[in-house]
């Protein structure tokens, strides 16, 4: 435990001295969340969702920050390997999995600050949470959301050499993921051929399941969204820590 | 003496390439011990294997008494590691760097917060201790990193080319900090270098390393001895003929380079006026001759043929030719 801590510490420690990190990555989500939400929110019809598009679009976007954020978390791990410091972990008498859950509890601590940042943005814009366990049902998938996505970028980044592969990576898996989870529109809306692949995006679960907490409205039931992202997380943490053990130096 | 470093016929392969081949040697503890060789001679991969970075393909080794094969951690809590590279967070301050490498070896933290100041003190960095490492210069990260490496209060060192890219100034330093840690500490060290000054300055003893293999150990003194007196060296057009021309008992060893002919005698001065005579008997125009005592670089030479910075050049084409083969 001590050196799992001792990892978080460290990503802390960055995370709160990488002002231009915090704000740049809160901008994308927020502005998306402004232009598309107060832009369509007269075009799109209300009446399939129970509510204004944009109060819809705030679990969305909550969820992009903290997938976003926690992806890029996990990633850096390629930075250590580049700026050396890597080694300096590896060799150290400690064992692989203590170093792999360190990382990926410190890379979803960043990013649901990151979400809970955006939610508070949010109230400012005219979110309601009807109730506080609502809010604390959202950060329980948040978290969930962030282990998963921290884990899936360590895993990536256990097998890439630098950061060539990076905007690949982006743009072909993390991108698709979040434009197929419904984080945007509902589910409902797309083609009936799409809707399966929706369906087998681990992402929708925890987008609808932020959604249920903010809004107490979603098209998954909850407990099953629980259950499938919970066992998201947990099947990616396996496959990061299995491909963090064979990182050589 | 008890012996800190065992090694026995240790060897790494990486594919076709025998990166160490079948090396042995002991070190003793509180020696500075030296790994001498060109770029790519093997001696960062002897250095990981014995740090457990990297799994000997045959043989066996012990540091502490400790088996690298078997029992990794005990050996990773025994060893402080400076890499040639460096590994710093360069996010972090210098006393962040410190506290985060404490923790990681669980060093309870009122023992941790006081070798922490005083390691800093040691390398002179107490007042930028709360300065973020990306500010930090060359020099003053190579302390850091020393620093950091000795917080677990580890037997063994490794440093891995440790002055590799520092000014000569910052060098010098350096290896004052490096013989004051020797002495103070009781710590045995073991450094890799292709920097001949620095080896004979630092270490006890010199194991010369090359293309895998160890060609030579012994104390800098005595592999300097080994050339056979002073070394003289005459430029000329026409070396064929000076081997020939000077081949007397009084010459220890002549070897010819190049445009050079190499001379090993006892009491080179003494000689001189007689070896410039015969050559102008003989009409052997010299461009220059030069006299000096034997150093490292010599011994380099008369054991492989080649000076190491040669060495460093065509094992550079050779990789170069290496990679270019691997990508067609």
């Amino acid at each position: 435990m001590d050196i799992v801590y001792t990892i978080w510490l460290r990503s802390m420690k960055r995370y709160v001295r990488s002002k231009s990190r915090i704000v740049g990555s809160i901008a994308m989500p927020l502005f998306l969340l402004v232009f598309l939400g107060f832009g369509l929110n007269s075009v799109v019809s209300t009446t399939s969702l129970g509510q204004q598009y944009v109060m819809f679009l705030v679990p969305g976007m909550v969820a992009m920050s903290v997938l976003f954020t926690s992806v890029f978390s996990g990633i850096q791990i390629i930075w250590d390997k580049q700026f050396g410091f890597l080694k300096e972990t590896l060799i150290a008498p400690v064992s692989r999995l203590e170093i792999m859950f360190g990382q990926t509890v410190g890379g979803a601590t960043t990013a649901v600050v990151q979400g809970i940042i955006l939610m508070v943005l949010a109230v400012l814009l005219g979110l309601r949470i009807n109730n506080p366990i609502g809010f604390f049902i959202a950060l329980g998938f948040m978290v969930l959301v962030g282990i998963s996505f921290t884990a899936f970028g360590i895993a990536i980044a256990s097998r890439m050499e630098d950061m060539t592969g990076f905007q690949l990576i982006m743009n072909f898996v993390v991108f698709p993921l979040f434009g197929l989870s419904g984080a945007l529109f509902p589910i409902s809306s797309l083609p009936t051929w799409l809707e399966p692949i929706t369906l087998l995006d681990p992402l929708t679960y925890g987008v609808e399941g932020i959604r249920y907490g903010l809004t107490g409205v979603s098209q998954i039931n909850p407990l099953i969204s629980a259950a499938v992202i919970a066992g998201f997380a947990v099947a990616m943490t396996g496959i990061g820590a299995y491909l963090f053990r064979k990182v050589s130096l | 003496m008890t012996i800190a470093i065992h090694v026995k016929d240790l060897t790494r392969r990486f594919g076709e390439l025998v990166a160490v081949d079948q090396i042995s040697f002991d070190i003793e503890q509180g020696e500075i011990f030296g790994l001498l060789g060109p770029n790519g001679a093997g001696k960062t991969t002897t250095l990981s294997m014995l740090s457990t970075m990297l799994e000997p393909t045959s043989g066996t080794a012990t540091v502490m008494g400790i088996d690298i094969a078997k029992d990794q951690d005990g050996v990773r809590k025994a060893i402080g590691i400076v890499f040639q590279d460096q590994s710093l967070d360069e996010e972090l301050t210098a006393w962040e760097n410190m506290d985060f490498h404490g923790r990681l070896y669980r060093i309870p933290k009122e023992i941790r917060l006081q070798r922490i100041d005083e390691l800093l003190k040691l390398v002179e960095l107490t007042d930028r201790r709360n300065d973020i490492v990306k500010t930090f210069s060359g020099g003053m990260r190579r302390r850091l990193e020393i620093a950091r490496g000795l917080l677990h209060h580890p037997a063994v060192l490794f440093l891995d080319e440790p002055t590799l890219g520092l000014d000569p100034q910052t060098r010098n330093h350096l290896w004052q900090y490096i013989e004051t840690l020797a002495r103070e500490k009781n710590i045995t060290i073991i450094l890799t270098t292709h920097y001949m000054e620095e080896a004979d300055r630092l270490c006890n003893r010199i194991a010369i390393i090359d293309h895998g293999k160890i060609i030579a150990l012994d104390t800098p003194t005595r592999l300097k001895d080994s050339i056979g007196g002073d070394v003289v060296t005459i430029q000329s057009p026409d070396t064929a003929r000076i081997t020939t021309v000077l081949a007397a008992p009084w010459i220890n060893r002549m070897e010819t380079h190049d445009s050079e002919v190499i001379l090993s005698l006892k009491n080179a001065e003494q000689h001189l006026s007689t070896i410039v005579t015969r050559l102008n008997e003989e009409k052997i125009p010299i461009t220059s001759i030069s006299v000096h005592k034997p150093t490292l670089e010599d011994v380099f030479l008369s054991f492989t043929g080649k000076t190491i910075r040669e060495q460093d050049m065509s094992r550079r084409d050779s990789m170069r030719m290496h990679f270019r083969m691997m990508r067609h």
